[in-house]
């Protein structure tokens, strides 16, 4: 099979909520060749289901297989991918920044507010950031954080829904 | 409500599938299970060791079309078990293991012989499940037994705590069973069948590619009455061979890389190609940017995430392979247009010829491809044939002519030394009056010899033919051609005394010397109550044709030194 443009696609996973269903997921991922950007798991509105956003980086081919791969676990109850155009995709970062003093404070607050982000812990040294946007914004805050210096970051991955009236459901 | 043990729901559960036959081994974890067998009204065949009780549910599965059961005990038992279990996913074959596990209290303890079978089964399964309660018994293995037997079938293993076969509650059965996730799909969709249809009657080259999935979905005659109303020629996987009688004047047999030379090149010259539940493993289509480049190809699988995966297809349609079939009849068998003085027919007659001499050269020395077409003489119709692996494989494929369906039992996906022997008794056990051969070569058969013992003891006869060449034959021919015959890891001289070993284990041994005393002792082991293994010493220097060096292509196939 030909190379194709790689692209970053996103997989609404819904699957039954019990142990060892990650395991599964994630094993068919490694034993395929197929590499995860990102993978978000919650529980749902329905009892005993969980819902799963993956983010790929592939091409048609192997986001097709990727998708026939998951249809065929036993344990995954619906797979759909989410267009670009037409979703609405959140990821939020934690972000614990060097604040040297109370210049870079105030410069640190300023942008927090651009980036309409929340100051949630602050010490003599440092601040804990929270942003939520898309992975495009949450790449450019941390780009501009690094200036401060960054001491730690945990970042959740990408959620999304698709926008309007459609529903992924069982 | 019925207050057993779990033990009992167990046994009680296997019973409403209809189990009869189970292969396995006890053991610490599961003692509960086996005290219970103690009394039931279910055989246990006492396998040697558990990779073995895996092949043997594999090959009772294949001929009998049933689930094949096998049990282990925890931790080693249940790792024995692995080899078994890999060689039936990718066969896809509906063998369903039981292990047994450390108690509850104790799992993620590191517990005297605790294995985590559910991690390491998963993929190589296409179910893999823990009972996690008592109660949840009858549930879980009616999922287990459904999900191995429908769509395409698969492994499934159960894990069960040793606590929770000993613990008593009351349990309900229930008859069917709806999962959320899993619904196959076995209806082909009729603008599909009308496409595929369209496309068959406007080929000029049409051809048949069957493999496993139709014998599977016993779907052998439906196969033959539509290649039969259309004139199409039909090759077959390694899988597939059985699915069409190889003696039908439409037959060309195996494609691939030690496929019939006839196959091989007249699927190059098919415009349409009817796959029908073949999987274009890298076995089938050799390099795969060189197989039916030009060709449009029909795919017909229950498995949709087969269409596509290594060949571009251009109408799939994901179905039941008989169902699919007798749709496309309908629509073609109004159309009548069989010609068999067409070009194409008049072409594939002409391949045929030209190389039937290949195959039939050199009839009367003891050669591997002599003996085995003497073995298809002495066998009724009906005969069951399990291989090895290697050389004896390919020239059983290429010699034997396989007439039904799930008469010709072969490891083809997973390529598993040790096989054929332990899935001969299998077979034999769900068909104990027909003939069951296996035909291995010293290496494989060495694999798994132990089981000599079980088919002794359990009263299993079947028939062991080793093509004794002392050699890891297949990958010495390759280090001959490829390596300058640096037999490195594949000289495996003239050990063991395969009569002396078959002896020792109360089963008959011969040596033979000649084709007329290959006969004698083929025809007196078919009359024999214990198992005979009939040793053939051939010449190590011997190779298969035709062959197709890895990362060639069909047309690069080597028809002969």
């Amino acid at each position: 099979m030909k190379q194709e443009k790689l692209q970053i696609h996103v997989i609404a996973v819904l699957v039954e909520h019990k142990p060892g269903v990650l395991y599964e997921v994630a094993n068919m991922f490694r034993r395929r060749g197929f590499n995860i950007e990102s993978i978000t798991v919650g529980k749902t509105e329905q009892k005993d289901q969980a819902r799963m956003t993956i983010t790929v980086n592939g091409d048609e081919y192997t986001v097709e297989q990727i998708i026939k791969q998951l249809n065929k676990l036993i344990n995954v109850i619906k797979v759909a991918i989410l267009e670009a155009g037409n979703m609405v995709l959140r990821e939020l970062v934690l972000i614990k920044i060097h604040t040297s003093d109370s210049k870079a404070r105030s410069d640190l607050l300023q942008y927090t507010n651009i980036f309409r982000g929340r100051v949630i812990d602050v010490s003599p040294d440092s601040m804990i950031i929270e942003v939520t946007g898309d992975t495009e914004k949450i790449d450019a805050f941390i780009e501009l954080s690094r200036s401060f210096g960054i001491k730690e970051i945990s970042r959740t991955g990408a959620t999304a829904l698709n926008r309007g009236g459609k529903v992924i459901r069982e | 409500m019925t207050k057993m043990t779990g033990a009992q729901a167990i046994i009680e559960a296997l019973k409403k599938e209809k189990v009869n036959h189970i292969f396995g081994i006890s053991g610490g974890a599961v003692l509960p299970i086996y005290d219970v067998l103690y009394d039931a009204e279910m055989r246990n065949i006492l396998a040697k060791h558990e990779q073995c009780a895996g092949h043997m549910a594999d090959g009772y599965a294949r001929v009998s079309g049933l689930p094949g059961v096998c049990i282990a005990t925890s931790g080693p038992g249940a790792t024995n078990l692995v080899t078994g279990i890999a060689n039936a996913y990718m066969d896809s074959s509906p063998v369903v293991s039981i292990t047994g596990q450390v108690t509850r209290a104790a799992i993620g303890k590191d517990a005297f012989q605790e294995a985590d079978i559910v991690g390491i089964t998963t993929p190589i399964t296409k179910y893999v499940t823990q009972v996690k309660r008592t109660e949840d018994i009858p549930k879980v293995f009616k999922t287990a037994f459904y999900i191995a037997t429908s769509g395409r079938p698969g492994p499934v293993l159960v894990d069960v705590p040793k606590d929770i076969q000993q613990h008593s509650t009351d349990f309900e059965f229930h008859d069917s069973i709806t999962l959320r996730g899993y619904k196959p799909r076995d209806n082909p969709h009729p603008v599909q069948v009308k496409r595929a249809a369209e496309m068959l009657v406007k080929a000029e080259h049409p051809m048949i590619l069957a493999g496993g999935g139709v014998i599977i979905s016993n779907a052998s005659r439906d196969l033959l009455k539509l290649a039969e109303l259309m004139m199409l020629p039909v090759a077959t996987t390694l899988m597939g061979k059985g699915s069409i009688p190889e003696t039908h004047p439409l037959s060309l047999g195996m494609v691939g890389m030690h496929g019939m030379a006839q196959a091989n090149t007249l699927i190059l010259e098919s415009d349409v190609l009817l796959t029908v539940g073949a999987r274009f493993s890298d076995r089938t289509t050799a390099r795969v940017d060189g197989f039916c480049p030009d060709t449009q190809i029909i795919h017909i699988d229950i498995d949709s995430a087969e269409i596509g995966k290594n060949v571009k297809i251009d109408l799939p349609i994901v179905a039941d392979a008989g169902k699919t079939l007798r749709e496309i009849y309908k629509l073609v068998v109004k159309k009548a247009m069989t010609n068999e003085k067409s070009p194409w027919h008049s072409r594939i007659q002409q391949v045929r010829e030209h190389y039937t001499s290949e195959l039939e050269r050199d009839s009367q020395s003891i050669t591997a491809p002599a003996i085995i077409r003497s073995l298809r003489a002495l066998l009724p119709n009906n005969a069951i044939i399990a291989t090895e692996v290697g050389q004896n494989q390919m020239w059983a494929a290429l010699h034997f002519q396989s007439l039904e369906p799930r008469t010709f039992l072969s490891s083809g996906g997973l390529g598993t030394m040790g096989f054929g022997f332990p899935a001969a008794i299998g077979a034999k056990v769900a068909k104990p009056d027909v003939p069951v051969v296996d035909i291995a070569g010293d290496g494989s058969f060495i694999m798994s010899a132990q089981e000599l013992a079980t088919s002794v003891l359990e009263e299993i006869p079947v028939i062991v033919v080793v093509l004794n060449n002392s050699m890891l034959g297949m990958v010495a021919q390759w280090q001959r051609i490829f390596y300058n015959r640096r037999y490195s890891g594949t000289m495996l001289h003239d050990s063991p005394d395969f009569v002396k070993l078959a002896e020792a284990f109360g089963a008959q041994g011969i040596r033979i010397g000649s084709l007329d005393e290959f006969s004698q002792a083929v025809k007196n082991g078919l009359t024999s109550d214990v198992t005979t293994v009939i040793d053939v010493p051939i010449s190590p220097e011997e190779n298969v044709y035709p062959m197709i060096p890895s990362g060639k292509t069909l047309k690069d196939m080597i028809l002969g030194a």
